[in-house]
């Protein structure tokens, strides 16, 4: 094993993973909104709600794509550059991910066809099912896969026999209490990420004068959705600082840049932390016992610092601590948007606002920010493991795997996807521009279930381009 | 359970074989196509059903990490190239299918990329069975060979002649679905595939006796197994006979069966193994708990019903593709 190798393997591995979240967060949140607007439309028979659906529905199609796509690298990864991990941990994650592509695949793959031509062929209650189906797939998806990453984070329910490990009580692994509050943690965030696209889109339609009606359904629900969401994200937020502490607290000693140990423990807010010095510079602090009151519901608990950890076990902590921030940092102005929103709403001023409106525009980054940083902080606050406490890194590494191997699978996965991926957004922004307009859509000529981006051809984007439709 | 699990995994990769053969095979077949209207109705052939083919090939993945984690991580790290050049190819061709029809201009580039993905995907996977019939250097549970192990020049005849087979099916496809100007073409390549095919596997067979390989042992121990190249030949005469009558539908269904046939031979050929003569079926099995976790729901209720939702798709979409198409 060479240690750039290692280092390829480790950026590779995030690159691909990280761009590939960026399609399901925004997917799992868009397939339970589309659920909820169905439902309302089949209640209420608005047709603004149906117009709002079809146009998501297109869009929720190459998003869709896109994550399937660069999820199918993720299967043949592990094998690929980590060898040794999934030689060991087969026996655990192998079956985790294999759940995920049978419940999910089975789910996505029968109904998602009907979803998206199957409208005329089928009744407005099993229309509404169907699409209730496609994102119960998406969670479910969304559940195996933290089932598989709880376990790397936190592995319980094993014993090691022959260099493996083997699962030896599976309603440990699957009902693990960090499972249970990392979960939703995540899926609030995709449920975030799906309001704060919709909300800016609709503040976008307004901000141009365009597609009044429904930019009105879109702005409205994002925002009222993410102001209570943004509240159970902080509890949760909070839950999963407590597993952090509980079970990794090298990885909280780095997020907090705590270096040595304190009881009851101050809390630092921002800092430049000086790795090589191990102390914090130009550190703005709230003193003991926020700390303590902060990470572990006490005016009183001793926090561990990174001195009571062996050096060789030391995460490292710029990028957990300034992940760890900015998350938060979004995590507030997204609050604030949401809240001054939502107060606008209810005084019946909102669409009027036009800075209000151009904040929210502005705001869709944010939850993909969000997303992006929150894993780097559990991603690289788990290290030096992969398996934390029990297999290094280093040592999950495919032994055979050569520096300038690594080189060529980062580069050609590095420009596979910029370009692959550029081509799906810039298509992505013109549906967007172009807006819901249109016909409602016809079942087209021939239903083609499987093949979510055929979708988007049946209409001509281009030519109807900022046409206003009013109430 | 192991068995279970062996055979689960027999299925999906024959499946992934089968379907997703012809659709490569139309792909590389794409690129020597005449005209636009050409390409579009050979791509309306596939289009509808290549996503579908292609899922058994992660079905595949996964089957093989959660019930065989010591293959799979010997496998997986043996062809890093290979595989990371499949996945290459597979994923450059899949978003053709829906990039080329958005600019007219940039029409040319997608077009290269279904046709170069096709074959860059059939290529390697031809290229990592030949390698994996020759052997790869195993010790302990590790591969040990380089990063470029796999490489020899039976392997690489085994690429070629996997291209030449699943175009050889992909052609058969299209006899089946489309009619005018792309079924004759079709029609016309199909002798010559078969003669090429042939050539190839008999250039195969001679290099095999060359090299010694270990597997010719294994078909002197076992007689019954030339039943399998026996029907293959069988069905390779009647599809000569349905090509010669212009029969449009049994060509496919008889390659489809010569592909069954090879299959069988090779997967029993090699019994009980699975990485040739290192690892075998039993010690590459994950543990009974994973086994059985997976077997009580992803096992007995969810894979048959992605088989019959297979078999649906299929059906749904069934006969010849409308000619003049404008969608493809």
């Amino acid at each position: 094993m060479s240690e750039p190798a290692l280092l390829l393997s480790r950026l590779q591995f995030a690159f691909t993973i990280s761009f590939h979240i960026i399609f399901p967060s925004f997917t799992i949140g868009l397939a339970a909104w589309l659920t909820v607007l169905e439902a309302l439309h089949v209640r209420t028979g608005r047709p603004a709600y149906r117009q709002v659906f079809e146009f998501w529905l297109k869009i929720f199609g190459i998003a869709f794509g896109l994550g399937v796509v660069s999820g199918v690298v993720m299967a043949f990864e592990f094998g690929t550059n980590w060898s040794e991990l999934s030689r060991e941990s087969g026996p655990i994650q192998g079956p985790l991910l294999a759940y995920e592509t049978f419940t999910a695949f089975a789910l996505e793959a029968s109904f998602f066809g009907i979803l998206l031509f199957g409208r005329s062929r089928v009744g407005p209650r099993f229309y509404l099912f169907s699409t209730g189906m496609v994102a119960l797939a998406t969670t479910l998806s969304a559940f195996w896969i933290m089932a598989n990453n709880t376990w790397m984070q936190v592995p319980v329910g094993y014993v090691v026999q022959n260099g493996q490990f083997v699962p030896e009580n599976w309603a440990k692994i699957t009902f693990s209490p960090v499972l249970w509050v990392r979960f939703p943690h995540m899926l609030l965030a995709a449920y975030l990420t799906g309001a704060f696209c919709v909300a800016a889109t609709g503040a976008w339609y307004l901000l141009r004068g365009v597609f009044a009606a429904e930019a009105r359904i879109m702005l409205r629900m994002g925002l009222a959705l993410a102001a209570v969401l943004l509240l159970f994200q902080l509890l949760f937020g909070h839950l999963n600082g407590e597993y952090i502490v509980h079970h990794q607290p090298s990885k909280m000693a780095a997020i907090e840049a705590r270096w040595h140990d304190q009881k009851p423990a101050s809390e630092v807010l921002l800092a430049w932390p000086d790795v090589a010095h191990e102390k914090n510079r130009f550190a703005i602090s709230l003193p003991a016992p926020f700390g303590s009151l902060i990470d572990s519901d006490s005016l009183s608990a001793a926090e561990v610092g990174l001195d009571s950890v062996p050096p060789q076990n030391r995460p490292p902590v710029l990028i957990p601590f300034f992940s760890f921030r900015i998350m938060v940092g979004c995590w507030l102005i997204m609050l604030l948007i949401a809240w001054g929103g939502t107060y606008l709403m209810r005084k019946g001023r909102l669409e009027q606002n036009r800075p209000l409106l151009w904040v929210t525009f502005l705001s869709f980054p944010l939850p993909f920010i969000a997303i992006l940083t929150g894993w780097f902080t559990a991603e690289v606050g788990r290290q030096p493991w992969a398996v934390f406490g029990v297999l290094r890194t280093a040592d999950a590494l495919t032994p055979s795997l050569t520096t300038a191997t690594a080189t060529v699978s980062l580069v050609v996965f590095c420009a596979l996807y910029l370009f692959i991926f550029s081509f799906g957004v810039f298509y992505i922004h013109r549906l967007l521009r172009t807006g819901p307009v249109g016909p409602l859509t016809q079942p087209p000529k021939a239903a083609v279930p499987n093949r979510p981006m055929s979708v988007v051809h049946e209409r001509d984007t281009a030519e109807v381009l900022d046409a206003p439709t009013g109430e | 359970m192991v068995w279970f699990w062996a055979a689960l995994l027999a299925i999906s990769i024959l499946l992934y074989v089968l379907l997703d053969g012809f659709d490569l095979g139309v792909g590389m077949l794409f690129g020597v196509a005449r005209d636009e209207p050409q390409r579009r109705a050979m791509m309306s052939a596939v289009a509808p059903i290549w996503d579908g083919n292609e899922t058994w090939l992660v079905v595949s993945g996964v089957i093989l990490w959660g019930a065989f984690p010591l293959v799979y991580s010997i496998v997986m790290s043996a062809f890093y190239l290979p595989v990371l050049l499949m996945l290459a190819g597979l994923i450059l061709r899949g978003v053709a299918f829906e990039y080329r029809n958005q600019q007219q201009r940039t029409r040319p580039i997608w077009t290269a990329a279904f046709a170069g993905g096709s074959f860059v995907a059939a290529f390697m996977q031809g290229l990592m069975v030949g390698a994996l019939v020759e052997g790869l250097p195993v010790a302990g549970d590790r591969y040990t060979g380089g990063p470029f192990g796999w490489l020899s020049p039976f392997a690489v005849l085994c690429g070629v002649g996997l291209c030449i087979a699943y175009v050889l099916n992909g052609a058969c496809w299209l006899v089946r679905k489309t009619d005018g100007e792309v079924r004759e073409e079709a029609y016309r390549r199909i002798p010559y595939l078969s003669l090429v095919l042939l050539v190839f596997l008999v250039i195969l067979f001679v290099f095999s006796l060359a090299e010694h390989l270990r597997v010719m042992h294994h078909w002197l121990d076992r007689p019954y197994l030339f039943v399998f190249p026996v029907v293959g030949v069988l069905a390779a005469i009647v599809l000569a006979s349905s090509v010669r009558r212009r029969q449009d539908g049994p060509p496919f269904i008889m390659g489809t069966l010569i592909f069954l046939m090879a299959f069988c031979t090779f997967a029993l050929s090699f019994w009980p193994y699975m990485i040739p003569f290192t690892v075998t079926i039993k010690q590459a099995a994950a543990p009974h708990s994973s086994l059985a976790f997976l077997f009580w729901f992803a096992g007995i209720i969810v894979f048959p019903l992605m088989l019959i939702y297979t078999a649906i798709n299929l059906s749904v979409f069934k006969g010849k593709v409308p000619s003049g198409d404008e969608g493809y």
